[in-house]
């Protein structure tokens, strides 16, 4: 590969500049020590991390997200897994338009996806329930967890399971001797991924999101609407933080380009 | 009472035949080829032998049993597939175990036999191994034990040495030959390498476009092709257009006496490269066009007025004739092979 | 012996894939549907929601201008994002693949990663930015490049911006994609033939990523036509796009057969030019890549 000359690393300065500023900001101001929007530019302070705590709403709204991720990714997962196995393995009439159907929340716009789901679940009496919730949070974070179980179901060689049946395992020995622990990583990427997806989701749960039961982003939303103070970009920050934390982990685990370019071609 | 024995074994793919009736009966302890070129139906016929694949017709015989039906798991087979498929999560040892404990083998009597497998093959101290850190000769050594230690009545082989490089591959032959004598198994190989099939069967059976060709001991086959193809895919071959004349065979200008029944007419004679000699001036007389030489041997050919003849010289001091020299190329009657023309194959 | 998939596999593959299709068809599909009933059904402010069939909404949104100027408005943004993205992504996919070892990685993670962080803690960081006081602004005045602050926030502009920082990743993994698959041993070729650096990427590299720069400008198209949150944050209340006013008719004024027919309408529009481009893209590009 030759290399990028000035004129191409300047250029890619600015672009990197651009990406990080927004979120460089928002950190930087959660620091401040004053009790107004600015830069810590008389020093570092904790004070608005610390204030977190006495928005008891904020902090419910992590604890609700957090179940509510992973209580959809989980059951997202648990249903990609064979759905990906019989898409991998057999080449059966339909399958493309049975993955096209798994991979259309990825087309449908979040806020149509909003919109149906407050109707439906008005209608069928869940509306503002925590299963509501659930049940729109897993059909968003469905494609991403197929996506790679699948990635990772194309990508074992076949051989080996026909090893393993002919040494006599039965289906179920052969899924769970050979084939999970094989496809784990993926598996876990997978969950790790639709967690992510659904915990930053704002769009379409803002529509389906009731006082009893808000999420982290819909609340922060909602809260910015009506004024923007350094209490916002704290939980902002700490946000952050935990998001890089998971992103490293993701990266050491799976690859983050792999993630998003590689996976489910 | 024959072993293993294939009735009538057809696979169709829609209108294509993959398999044509195969039958074929292999004794107990045997080591049988299925040798021929990509395509010929060889790699179907061992997996529906394995249970993979569901014959359009045909039976396949285990003994007194017909497994025809029978699921691939409850067949008791042991198979080394193309990519020896190690399970790379488990050791060598647990890898080996893996069988036998689908059978429920005690555990001590499992760890006996798993260390039984692993010496046999000769990797008694990669036990704890796993397959990424190992080359692929010993990966192929972990997928042969791993389908021996639980005692199957036929073993499968995959093509399992293509992947080794050719020397390893020719020492794996070597030691394959004498595990399957050890141990006495049944034994089946698929292959397009006929050098390999040559060298590790009892009887090989040749297969072209989903039938058998020819079955027979190697050295038969090598020695009596039944024929062209058969001919030409075991060993180099000169097919040369003849006349018959009451008993007497003309190539091109020189004459040699007919062996056996031959009516007059046109024929081809069919005469190995290794069995043809230079002669001081009898027999068929040409100019050499190119010499290669290839270590053990040289390679040449020879332009005459019945065709480009190929001649296999060993590398033993004797002089080798130079490009473009005038010479005169022998043999011995019964080294070659007469068929009449209408009737080649 | 079979690497392969199994061809047919009668009953087993649907029996596999069943229950997540059951639970999509529905939790996907009766919803969507329901919806689309519901755009044509009759609301008052006292009588609420009314299940009959009538065009009322979609000849409101047909005929009254305020509803066209709002789907102009995003059009207009989306298109704007697109090119932007696209201008800028490209190159720099371009650029980062063309680093060494650790610093493409780093640089990936870093353009890449933004992605999993919420929409609404990025726009927050532009809404920062922003504003007559917002850094941007003290930045410029300081420069002398402006004599006194723009208005960014609750402007097209701003939400132009903000759009494009949240987009233009998928932009840079689209040509990252198709950089990948690239032969580096092409361009080698060119030079060797005596192209120079310029005419390489116009006539060979170009041609050869356009496929991925495409499919990235579709992914920016429809979900910058379809944001909420960016424009909500940066363009307040007053300057609307469909995705608000479907929030502001549900949610606000209650209307929940306009703002479904709103929904809808952006639907059907997305789908038919995603429809469209990728056909373009396909029939333009199937033969250099089939």
């Amino acid at each position: 590969m030759s290399r990028n000359g000035p004129a191409a690393l300047a250029f890619h300065a600015l672009f990197i500049a651009f990406i990080l500023a927004p979120i460089v900001i928002v950190v930087a101001v959660a620091f401040t020590p004053e009790g107004y929007l600015s830069l810590p530019t008389n020093g570092l302070s904790l004070r608005w991390f610390r204030a977190i705590a006495d928005y008891p709403e904020f902090v419910r709204a992590f604890r609700d997200s957090l179940w509510l991720a992973a209580l959809s990714s989980s059951i997202a997962v648990l249903f990609a897994v064979p759905a990906a196995l019989a898409v991998a393995r057999y080449r059966f009439a339909g399958r493309e338009a049975v993955l096209a159907f798994f991979m259309s929340p990825l087309m449908i716009p979040h806020v149509v996806l909003g919109i149906a789901f407050l109707r439906f679940f008005t209608t069928i009496g869940l509306g503002g329930t925590f299963i509501g919730l659930v049940l729109s949070h897993i059909v968003i974070v469905m494609p991403f967890a197929l996506r790679l179980v699948l990635a990772a179901s194309v990508g074992m060689d076949r051989a080996i399971e026909h090893a393993a049946i002919a040494l006599g395992a039965s289906p179920f020995t052969m899924f769970r001797r050979v084939t999970l622990p094989l496809i784990l990583p993926g598996v876990v990427s997978g969950w790790v991924l639709a967690f992510i997806t659904s915990f930053d989701d704002v769009t379409m749960t803002v529509f389906i999101a009731s006082p009893s039961t808000i999420t982290l982003p819909v609340r922060m939303f909602l809260y910015i609407q009506d004024n923007i103070d350094p209490l916002v970009t704290s939980v902002s920050a700490a946000m952050i933080f935990l998001t890089a934390i998971v992103m490293v982990a993701l990266d050491r685990l799976y690859g983050l380009d792999r993630l998003f370019v590689g996976a489910g071609r | 009472m024959p072993f293993l024995e294939l009735q009538s074994l057809t696979k169709l793919y829609g209108d294509a035949v993959a398999v044509d009736g195969l039958s074929l009966v292999v004794e107990k302890g045997e080591f049988v080829s299925l040798l021929g070129p990509s395509g010929c139906g060889k790699t179907t016929t061992l997996q529906m032998i394995a249970g993979f694949l569901e014959p359009s017709a045909g039976t396949i015989r285990l003994g007194e049993r017909d497994l025809t039906r029978i699921k691939p798991a409850a067949r008791g087979l042991g198979i080394v597939f193309q990519s020896y498929a190690l399970f790379p999560h488990m050791t060598a040892a647990e890898n080996v175990a893996f069988g036998l404990e689908m059978r429920g083998v005690a555990k001590s009597e499992k760890a006996k036999r798993v260390a039984e497998a692993l010496t046999l093959v000769g990797l008694a101290g990669l036990s704890d191994r796993y397959p990424r850190r190992m080359s692929g000769g010993q990966q192929q050594r972990v997928a042969l034990a791993r389908a021996l230690v639980i005692r199957p009545d036929v073993l499968l082989l995959d093509e399992p040495l293509s992947n080794l490089d050719v020397k390893l591959r020719e020492e794996m032959q070597v030691e394959l030959r004498q595990i399957q004598r050890t141990v006495g198994t049944t034994t089946i190989l698929v292959t397009h390498d006929q050098g390999e099939a040559m060298a590790l069967s009892d009887r090989i059976v040749v297969m072209n476009r989903g039938r058998v060709e020819q079955v027979a001991r190697p050295t038969d086959i090598y020695r009596a092709p039944a024929s062209t193809f058969v001919a030409n895919f075991l060993g180099k071959i000169n097919v040369l257009p003849a006349i018959v004349t009451d008993g007497v065979v003309s190539i091109g200008a020189s004459r040699w006496p007919a062996a056996g029944t031959t009516t007059n007419g046109a024929a081809s004679v069919s005469i190995r490269p290794e069995r043809i000699i230079f002669s001081e001036s009898a027999g068929l007389a040409g100019t050499v066009k190119s010499r290669i030489f290839q270590g053990h041997h040289w390679l040449l050919h020879v332009a005459t007025n019945a065709g480009l003849v190929a001649v296999i010289a060993p590398n033993d001091g004797r002089a080798i004739p130079d490009e473009n020299a005038e010479v005169h190329l022998g043999w011995r009657a019964d080294d070659m092979a007469l068929a009449n023309s209408e009737r080649a194959s | 012996m079979s690497t392969a998939e199994i061809t047919g596999g009668g009953r087993t593959p649907w029996l596999l894939a069943a229950p997540a299709l059951l639970l999509f068809a529905g939790i996907v599909v009766v919803p969507i549907v329901m919806t689309v009933l519901l755009s044509f059904h009759d609301w008052g402010q006292y009588k609420g929601i009314e299940t009959v069939i009538t065009l009322k909404n979609w000849r409101e949104i047909g005929t009254d201008s305020y509803f066209f100027e709002i789907f102009l408005r995003t059009f207009r943004i989306a298109v704007l994002v697109t090119a932007i993205s696209v201008l800028i992504g490209t190159p720099e996919a371009y650029i980062l693949n063309r680093m060494a070892s650790p610093w493409r990685g780093l640089f990936l993670v870093i353009v890449l990663g933004p992605l999993l962080i919420s929409v609404v803690a990025r726009t927050l960081g532009w809404a920062l930015l922003f504003g007559s006081t917002g850094l941007i602004n003290v930045a410029l005045v300081r420069l002398g490049i402006i004599a006194s602050p723009m208005q960014f926030l609750f402007s097209e502009t701003g939400v132009v911006i903000g759009l494009v920082h949240v987009l233009v990743p998928f932009v840079v993994i689209s040509v990252w994609a198709s950089l990948q698959r690239l032969d580096p041993q092409i361009e080698n070729a060119a030079v060797s033939l005596g192209a120079s650096g310029f005419r390489v990427l116009r006539r060979i590299v170009l041609p050869q990523v356009m496929p991925g720069i495409l499919s990235g400008a579709i992914v920016v198209f429809t979900l910058a036509a379809s944001a909420f949150a960016t424009p909500a944050i940066i363009g307040g209340r007053r300057l609307k796009v469909v995705s608000t006013l479907a929030y502001d008719e549900f949610l606000n004024t209650l209307n929940w057969p306009l703002g479904a027919a709103v929904a809808v309408l952006l639907l059907i529009g997305l789908a038919a030019i995603i429809v469209g481009s990728n056909r373009l893209v396909e029939r333009r590009y199937a033969q250099v890549f089939r």
